[in-house]
């Protein structure tokens, strides 16, 4: 037994770029995280189909054209798909995040899931109404 | 060798070190206190206490009651002028706590709640479902963490007391984490370090729970008390001595033996209480030494259920219901189901006795002074004592705080009347010797003993002959064996020579200091030609007050077995009875 | 009972000898019902006095035995030998520095323990002679979860963001704070405000939702700081937006 200090304790490096790869639950997180590009992608989508309807009924008729196009519809799937994944991933997690207790106990975490799925389906229902 | 100076050292971070390191703090911002403990607070023991808490708090209770409950518990061995402090303080510390934010169980309208336990005629246990002990720990530990004053020394192992000029000074420790030894320098020191249940193979004990700070001070010339009483907690978890708390019982829960009759009935402890509607101090609301008796008497008549862990009653709680056992006995279902694959809600639970906690400790007065000036103790390492042959269930968690409190109080005391570390050249020397101590452990090669055997040795010894019910025979050749392993125990060699968290070098000290207590609770147990609360002896089967109303005291001696002394027990107004839980009159 | 040889594989570190920690694999003869710490145990008692772990309660209470197991961090006395195949590995707990073998440094957690202000700050002063402050069961209920933590830090070697940036105050001592906040008993919310709403507080934090996942207790650290967020940020916007509105 000695009278220096030996305490030398080991650091293990982790990598800045790609810890997530290899664990199934940070790569959940991360396709989470990454399927708000989908969104984004849509909002330019979005801010196309404006610039056609301001340059008039024939660029408006080349955009419908577009979107009708096999690699338009892809598109739209990938897109579709992409959000929707998002959105479940996030809406999981919301009894975590706002857990309500009625009472002693708490709203069951189903039920504020649900709520969530509820207000998306009005919020869908509003804009189909106002589009057709 | 680093120096560290406080005016109080305090060894033992568990709920008496932090309540006693509160105390401290609160009363004088500026004393130095020093909080050494072999691990973080939060790992202590006390974490592990389910059940509660006792303190007189509802209107339908009396400090009488609390009284008599716990001096007949006990059988009479209790210091009654203690008990009636003890009993008086209870109550303010459990509020004290709950003004610290412990999270209490509540009634409906917000005042605390209580549950009944064994041995008591009123409910009077505080509880926090059934972690009380977790809950009493943690709100200790984070509570301390407001008082800048109180500089902790985590994962340092204390080795030995410096004592000079006939006082306690100070202390060795090792700093774990670089091996190195360091000398702590303080006016008073306090020792609030836990049992020393792991000197048996079958315990609710945590790992760390191996009587060092008993050692500490018994080797210091300070008498351990009262240390043949061990108590066996009735309900373990046959394979892995994990604790099903009293509160079990308390709720409601039945024992029944493989006939599904609830033998304790058999016992004295009758006649059967309704299912579902417990009825105080009798059948499963009987003391712990009374029902761990009657286990061993259901063995001897092949009453028992026999399982691949051994034999066992069974704990039923299933007419309890779903919701009553998650709200009250959560961390019990948790755990039956994980240990043993048992769901308290849908089958009863194989369980048996278990070795829990020691009566026995550090001979400590009402003040908890130990007889070495400068040297205070409290906890379960202590012996006041306040919990004579049989602790009453739930009254160490209140113990640990009301003599944590009082041991701060009595040093500051103790430290006002001047005393302070005089001469550096002795302590000095002493820390060196304590240091050469360790560095011969760390030379010597080739000792033909290993830690584990030796270690098993001692627990046999201890299941086989200082268990449940004793024998003059089993337990002369127990003490024999006891000190031949300690001599062999001189023969340790360790392999592990490394300063950075070495632990062969804790398990030896742990072993060192399980090996002289578990010497003091044999000898003590020999030398008792009685039978009384925890210590039940086959061939003395009755109390006998003429001879054996008395404390017992073990003075270490370095190379023979302990002398034993005796001392009068304080009894102000409750003279010996019987101990009487049946049901008749109730 | 049936047993079986599981090759254990343990990461060992001594930083007197080694330079960087290595594999040292033990056969250990084990039962079903034993947890990895048992076989840890049986390695110390008869195989290898020289392997350094934490451990005490072996009721996952004490939280001492924190350590990756096969990768997951785990309490080593509630990882059951039956949930595994014959081969498994124990490390040291993730993104925390290796003192030796599977003891790993813990004093960055404690002081993080500490800076949240982890006690009781009365909203009102009351002797205790004036009895109990008074709690409800509904009351209790709504923080009762967050007093739960055991301090094993299973979280912060399940969370990645501590391991990025070590400097986060990280899941454990949030909802630590968050339990206080929550307490109807405290009024001290906004003397912990400064620290868990800093940058390093749970803005760190985003969301990973690991560290609830490998909890043992329960405790859900990741809601706790969703909600600590949540809240900081409706004080931005009541002090921002609506000044006049008092908080």
């Amino acid at each position: 037994m000695g009278e220096e200090m030996s305490s030398k304790p080991y650091i293990r490096e982790i990598s800045k770029t790609n810890w997530f790869y290899g664990q199934p639950r940070y790569m959940r997180y991360m396709a989470r995280e990454v399927t708000c590009i989908f969104i984004f992608a849509y909002t330019f989508l979005l801010i196309w189909a404006l610039r056609a309807l301001a340059n008039g009924p024939e660029a408006y008729q080349a955009f419908l054209a577009a979107l009708n196009s096999p690699l338009g519809i892809l598109f739209n799937l990938a897109v579709l798909v992409g959000v929707v994944y998002h959105s479940i991933s996030w809406f999981s997690l919301t009894p975590q995040a706002m857990p309500l207790q009625r009472g002693e106990e708490f709203v069951p975490g189903n039920l504020i899931i649900g709520a969530h799925y509820g207000g998306w389906a009005v919020v869908s229902l509003i804009v189909l109404f106002l589009g057709v | 060798m680093e120096i560290i100076k406080a005016d109080v050292a305090i060894v033992g971070a568990g709920g008496a070190g932090l309540r006693t390191a509160i105390a401290l703090a609160e009363a004088d911002p500026k004393l130095r206190i020093a909080l050494i403990s072999k691990v973080y607070p939060m790992r202590s023991h006390t974490c592990a206490a389910e059940g509660g808490a006792a303190g007189v708090i509802k209107s339908d209770d009396s400090m009488t009651d609390h009284f008599n409950d716990t001096v007949g518990g006990g059988d009479w061995l209790c210091d009654q002028d203690a008990v009636d402090f003890f009993i008086a303080e209870a109550p303010k510390e459990l509020m004290q706590l709950e003004h610290w934010g412990c999270p209490w169980s509540r009634e409906p309208d917000g005042s605390v709640a209580v549950r009944p336990f064994g041995g008591m005629k009123n409910k009077r246990t505080w509880y926090a479902a059934d972690k009380s002990g977790f809950h009493i720990l943690h709100t200790l530990f984070q509570t301390s963490l407001k008082y800048p004053t109180i500089q902790r020394f985590d994962e340092y192992f204390a080795t030995d007391l410096l004592v000079d000029d006939g006082r306690c000074q100070g202390l060795t420790a090792i700093a774990m984490m670089t091996g190195q030894m360091t000398q702590f320098q303080a006016g008073a020191v306090i020792i609030t370090a836990g049992g020393a249940g792991r000197m048996f193979p079958f315990t609710t004990n945590g790992a760390i729970k191996t009587g060092d700070g008993m050692a500490l001070a018994y080797r210091a010339g300070v008498p351990l008390k009262d240390m043949e009483f061990v108590q066996y907690h009735p309900t373990g978890l046959p394979n892995t001595g994990i604790l099903l708390t009293e509160g079990c019982r308390g709720e409601g829960g039945i024992l029944v033996n493989k006939d599904g009759r609830r033998y304790l009935q058999d016992y004295g402890m009758g006649p059967e209480s309704p299912i579902g509607q417990p009825v105080l101090k009798t059948m499963e609301l009987g003391p712990r030494d009374r029902l761990s008796q009657a286990f061993w008497h259901e063995q001897r008549k092949g009453n028992t259920v026999q399982t691949r862990w051994g034999d066992c009653v069974l704990l039923d709680m299933r007419h309890l219901g779903e919701k009553k056992i998650n709200e009250r006995l959560p961390f019990v279902r948790d755990l039956s189901i994980s240990y043993l694959s048992v769901d308290p809600v849908k089958d009863p639970v194989p369980i048996r006795p278990v070795v829990h906690y020691m009566m026995g400790g550090i001979h400590t007065d009402i003040n908890a002074a130990t007889p070495l000036p400068g040297l205070f103790a409290a906890g379960e390492c202590a012996c006041v004592s306040i919990n004579g042959a049989n602790r009453l269930g739930s009254n160490s968690l209140t113990e640990l705080l009301v003599f944590g409190r009082q041991a701060a109080l009595s040093a500051m005391a103790y430290l006002e009347s001047g005393a302070s570390p005089s001469n550096d050249a002795a302590l000095a020397a002493q820390a060196g010797e304590a240091q050469a101590r360790i560095t011969s452990l760390f030379a010597k090669s080739g000792g033909a003993e290993t830690l584990s055997g030796l270690r098993k040795e001692m627990m046999d010894l201890m299941e086989e002959h200082a268990g449940i019910y004793r024998t003059g025979e089993g337990l002369a050749a127990a003490c024999d064996k006891i000190f031949e392993l300690r001599q062999r125990y001189a023969d340790i060699e360790l392999h592990d020579k490394s300063n950075v968290y070495n632990t062969d070098l804790v398990q030896a000290l742990e072993l060192g200091a399980m090996l002289d207590c578990a010497e003091a609770v044999t000898v003590g147990a020999r030398d008792r030609k009685e039978s009384r609360g925890a210590h039940q002896r086959l061939d003395f089967t009755e109390r006998d007050d003429q001879t054996y109303l008395k404390h017992s005291l073990a003075y270490y001696q370095p190379k023979e077995p302990p002398h034993i002394d005796y001392l009068d027990v304080v009894i102000t107004k409750s003279q010996p009875g019987v101990r009487d839980y049946s049901g008749a009159k109730k | 009972m049936s047993e079986r040889q599981i090759q254990l594989e343990v990461l060992r570190y001594n930083p007197e000898t080694d330079s960087e920690p290595r594999l040292q694999t033990y056969s250990v003869p084990c039962l079903n019902e034993w947890v990895v710490l048992d076989a840890l145990n049986y390695v110390k008692d008869n195989l290898d006095t020289t392997l350094s772990y934490r451990w005490s309660c072996h009721m996952a209470v004490c939280g001492s035995c924190g350590m990756m197991i096969n990768g997951e961090p785990k309490l080593a006395c509630k990882a059951f030998i039956r949930e595994y195949a014959d081969q498994i590995r124990v490390e040291p707990l993730a993104n925390f520095p290796i003192e030796r073998d599977l003891v790993t440094a813990v004093e960055d957690f404690i002081a993080k323990l500490a800076s949240v202000k982890p006690y009781l700050i009365p909203k009102e002063d009351k002797p205790i002679e004036a009895g109990e402050f008074k709690q409800t069961p509904t009351e209790l209920k709504k923080y009762k979860q967050y007093t739960l933590c055991i301090n094993c830090m299973l979280c912060y070697a399940a969370c990645p963001q501590y391991g990025l940036v070590p400097e986060f105050l990280g899941p454990a001592a949030i909802a630590l704070a968050h339990r206080y906040n929550q307490d109807s008993r405290d009024g001290g919310r906004d003397q912990r405000q400064e620290v868990i709403a800093s940058h390093e507080g749970v803005w760190e934090c985003s969301f990973v939702g690991a560290c609830s996942e490998v909890c043992p207790k329960h405790v859900d650290p990741a809601g706790a700081l969703q909600q600590v967020k949540i809240a900081s940020t409706i004080d931005w916007y009541k002090e921002h937006l609506m000044p006049w509105v008092k908080k």
